[in-house]
C-alpha cells in the first residue's frame, strides 16, 4: 500500500531515482571506504595486519614509541607553523596589492600567482630539488635550520592559497569604509589596521588553516626536498609502508586524517561566517 | 541676523577625468549654517564636487577653501569637515558606540571626554540606548543615525551628506527629511547635501544648487527654483512642466505675449527680458492648468484667445491625491495636467478621449530664454 501513496517523483527530486541513489551509493563507498578500513585497522591486534584479530589500541601507544615517527611529525609540525605565518603574511599583501592597485602586467602577476596552484606537484618538486642543489642550499645545520628548504618549498605553494581566499574576502569590502576612517582623521595605517585588516581576518583565519593542512600532509613536494635528517610524518609514513602495512602505519595515519580534518572543519566554518558576514 | 560668512568658497573648480570633463569651472559660496543641497540627475558632477569638498578628489583646476583656508593637498583627515556616505560606511566590527568614538580616539581625545561627546551625539540622533548594538543588529534607518551621529560627534566646520536617504524607504525618508532638516537646525553645522531626489532637496533646502553636465544650471532658493527656474533643464528637472516654443510678439513692461504654434497664444502679466520675436520658451507647470469640459473654458484676467487651449484626454494616471491627465492638445501636442481631487468623487468628472479645454492665469506661465 505504501508504495501505491506515494507522490510521483518530481523532476528535480534526484535523490529518489533508483539509478541516481545506486550512483551515490558507489561514490561514497569507494571515497570512504578505504579510510573506514584503513582506521578500523588501525585497532587490530596483528602484526600482518590482513585478517582482523582483535581490537587494541597498543599501535597507537607504538607511534609516540615510535622516537623518528615522532620527530617527523614535530618537524611537519614545525615547517607548518613556520610555511603559514609566511604565507598569511606573503598571501595577505598580495591580495591587498591584487585588491587595491591597478598596475603594468597585473593580470600576468595574478596568473603567475596561481601557478603554484595549477602545476603538477611533481613538476615543483622536481624543481624545487634541482633549484636548491643548483643553489647548494646548506642541509646539514641545526634543527630547526635544516627545515629552510622544505619550509621556502612549502610557502611557495600555500602562500597562493591565502592571497586567494583573502582576494575573495576582499571583493566584499565597501571601500566607503575605509573612505569614512579616512574622514574621521585615520592615517593609512590607521585605516589598514582598523577597517581593512578586520575585514580581512576570517579570510586570513580559513586561509591560514588552508595552508596549515597543505603544508602538513604534503608529501611529494616534500620528498624532493628533504634530507636524511629532515623527514616529514608524511615521508616517514611513506618509508614505513615500504617494509610493511602494519597496524603502526594505520595508526599515525588515522592520527593524520583527524588532524587533518579538524583543521579544514574549522577552515570551512570560518568561510561560512566570511559569506555571512559578507 | 548678523551677515553670515561663507564657510565654503569653490573657485572655478574643474575636475577632469581623463577626457571627461566631470565638473566644468563651478563657482560658489556656501554660508556658515546653511542647509546646501547639490542636486542634480547622475553623472551630472555633484558627487565629485562634494568629494572634493571631502578631498577624496583632487580638483584639476581652481580653489577650495573651507573656513578660509585653502584645501589644496590637504589629505581627507586633516579637513575640517566629515562626511556621511551613501551606504553610511559603519564599521560592522564595531559597536554603535565604537563607530561614533572612532574618529575621537584617532584625535587622542580623553576617554571621559569621549564618552561624553558620543552619549551626546547619540542622544542627538535619537540613538541612546542602542550603543551596545553592532551594526548589523540595527535597522536601515537606525544605522543612517549611526552614520550621522559619527559624523556629527567630529563637530566638524561642514558636514557633508552623500545621497543620505536614498537606501531608506519611501516612508522612513519622508520621515527623515524633517529630521535631517530639524537636526541642522538644532546643530548649526553647515550641511552640504547630495541628492538627485527633488523632494529630498525642496523639503530640507536652505539653498540648492541644480547642477547638469558639470556646471550649475541655477542657484537659488526652494520656492524659486520651481516657480522662476531659470532654463528649460531646470524647469524640466524640478518637479513636473509642459514647454512650448513659441515667438514673443508683445514685450512691454507690464505685459507680454508669447505664439505658441503648439499652443496658442500666451498672454503674461508682466514684462520678460527677451528682445521682440525671439524665440522663446514657455512653460507651465500641470498644477497651473485648470480643466473643464469642452467649451466652458474662459480664461480670466486675459485678453480674448489667449491662455486657452483645447484638446482631448488620452490617458489618465489616479494617483490618489492628484489624478494626472495627459491631454491631447488640437495642434497634437500633449500636455500633462494635474487636478487635486478633492472630493472623493473627482476623479469619477473626466473620463478617456472626453473633449475638454484648457485655461491659465495670466501669471502661471513662465517665459524661459534657454
Amino acid at each position: 500500500m505504501s508504495l501505491l501513496n506515494r507522490s510521483p517523483i518530481a523532476p528535480l527530486e534526484y535523490t529518489r531515482r533508483l539509478w541516481m541513489r545506486a550512483w551515490i551509493g558507489a561514490t561514497l563507498f569507494f571515497l570512504y571506504a578505504p579510510l573506514l578500513v584503513l582506521i578500523v585497522f588501525s585497532f587490530n591486534d596483528s602484526k600482518r595486519n590482513i585478517v582482523w584479530r582483535g581490537f587494541t589500541f597498543k599501535y597507537y601507544g607504538k607511534v609516540f614509541e615510535n622516537d623518528t615517527l615522532v620527530a617527523a611529525l614535530g618537524n611537519s609540525l614545525t615547517i607548518a607553523f613556520l610555511a603559514t605565518l609566511v604565507s598569511i603574511v606573503l598571501g595577505t599583501l598580495a591580495a591587498v596589492m591584487l585588491w587595491r592597485f591597478r598596475f603594468p602586467a597585473k593580470a600576468g602577476i595574478e596568473g603567475a600567482l596561481s601557478l603554484p596552484i595549477v602545476v603538477p606537484e611533481i613538476c615543483m618538486g622536481v624543481a624545487m630539488l634541482v633549484f636548491f642543489a643548483r643553489l647548494d642550499w646548506p642541509s646539514d645545520l641545526v634543527w630547526p635550520l635544516n627545515l629552510s628548504a622544505i619550509t621556502i618549498a612549502h610557502i611557495t605553494f600555500c602562500f597562493p592559497f591565502v592571497t586567494m581566499v583573502v582576494r575573495a574576502r576582499l571583493a566584499s569590502f565597501n571601500k566607503e569604509q575605509e573612505e569614512a576612517a579616512r574622514d574621521l582623521g585615520a592615517s593609512e595605517w590607521q585605516t589598514f589596521r582598523d577597517v581593512l585588516l578586520p575585514h580581512m581576518k576570517p579570510g586570513i583565519i580559513a586561509g591560514a588553516l588552508l595552508a596549515f593542512t597543505l603544508s602538513l600532509d604534503d608529501f611529494v613536494i616534500t620528498f624532493f626536498t628533504s634530507g636524511p635528517n629532515t623527514i616529514t610524518f608524511p615521508v616517514k609514513v611513506y618509508s614505513m609502508v615500504r617494509f610493511s602495512v602494519t597496524p603502526e602505519v594505520n595508526a599515525a595515519s588515522a592520527l593524520l586524517i583527524l588532524l587533518t580534518i579538524i583543521l579544514t572543519t574549522v577552515a570551512l566554518k570560518l568561510q561560512d561566517f566570511t559569506k555571512a558576514t559578507a | 541676523m548678523t551677515e553670515k560668512q561663507p564657510v565654503i568658497s569653490i573657485r572655478n573648480i574643474t575636475k577632469r577625468f581623463g577626457n571627461m570633463v566631470a565638473v566644468d569651472d563651478v563657482s560658489l559660496d556656501i554660508l556658515e549654517g546653511e542647509f546646501f543641497v547639490l542636486l542634480g540627475p547622475s553623472g551630472c558632477g555633484k558627487t565629485t564636487l562634494l568629494r572634493m569638498l571631502a578631498g577624496f578628489e583632487m580638483p584639476s583646476d581652481g580653489q577650495i577653501l573651507i573656513g578660509g583656508q585653502d584645501m589644496a593637498g590637504v589629505a581627507p583627515n586633516r579637513r575640517p569637515v566629515n562626511m556621511v556616505f551613501q551606504s553610511y560606511a559603519v564599521f560592522p566590527h564595531m559597536s554603535v558606540t565604537d563607530n561614533v568614538a572612532y574618529g575621537l580616539k584617532i584625535a587622542g581625545l580623553e576617554k571621559s571626554e569621549i564618552r561624553h561627546r558620543v552619549d551626546e551625539a547619540l542622544d542627538l540622533v535619537s540613538l541612546g540606548g542602542l550603543g551596545t548594538r553592532m551594526p548589523d543588529q540595527l535597522s536601515g534607518g537606525q544605522r543612517q543615525r549611526a552614520a550621522l551621529a559619527r559624523g556629527l560627534v567630529m563637530r566638524p566646520k561642514v558636514l557633508l551628506l552623500d545621497e543620505p536617504l536614498s537606501a531608506l524607504d519611501a516612508k522612513l525618508r519622508a520621515q527623515m527629511q524633517f529630521e535631517l532638516a530639524e537636526l541642522q537646525d538644532n546643530v548649526g553645522i553647515t550641511f552640504v547635501t547630495v541628492t538627485h531626489d527633488q523632494d529630498e532637496a525642496l523639503s530640507m533646502a536652505s539653498r540648492i544648487a541644480v547642477m547638469n553636465k558639470g556646471d550649475i544650471a541655477q542657484l537659488a532658493e526652494p520656492s524659486d527654483l520651481y516657480e522662476h527656474p531659470a532654463n528649460r533643464f531646470v524647469a524640466d528637472f524640478i518637479g513636473s512642466v509642459n514647454i512650448f516654443e513659441g515667438k514673443l510678439t508683445v514685450d512691454e513692461p507690464e505685459q507680454a505675449m508669447v505664439d505658441c504654434p503648439e499652443l496658442g497664444r500666451v498672454f503674461l502679466n508682466h514684462g520678460v527680458t527677451g528682445a521682440h520675436e525671439t524665440t522663446v520658451w514657455v512653460a507651465i507647470r500641470p498644477e497651473k492648468i485648470t480643466m473643464l469640459p469642452a467649451g466652458r473654458a474662459k480664461a480670466k484676467d486675459s485678453p480674448a484667445d489667449t491662455n486657452i487651449a483645447q484638446g482631448q484626454i488620452k490617458g489618465m494616471s489616479y494617483l490618489g491625491d492628484v489624478t494626472i491627465y495627459d491631454i491631447r492638445l488640437d495642434s497634437g501636442r500633449s500636455i500633462r495636467v494635474s487636478r487635486p481631487n478633492l472630493s472623493r468623487w473627482d476623479q469619477e468628472e473626466f473620463s478617456w478621449d472626453d473633449k475638454v479645454s484648457l485655461h491659465w492665469h495670466p501669471s502661471s506661465p513662465v517665459v524661459l530664454l534657454s
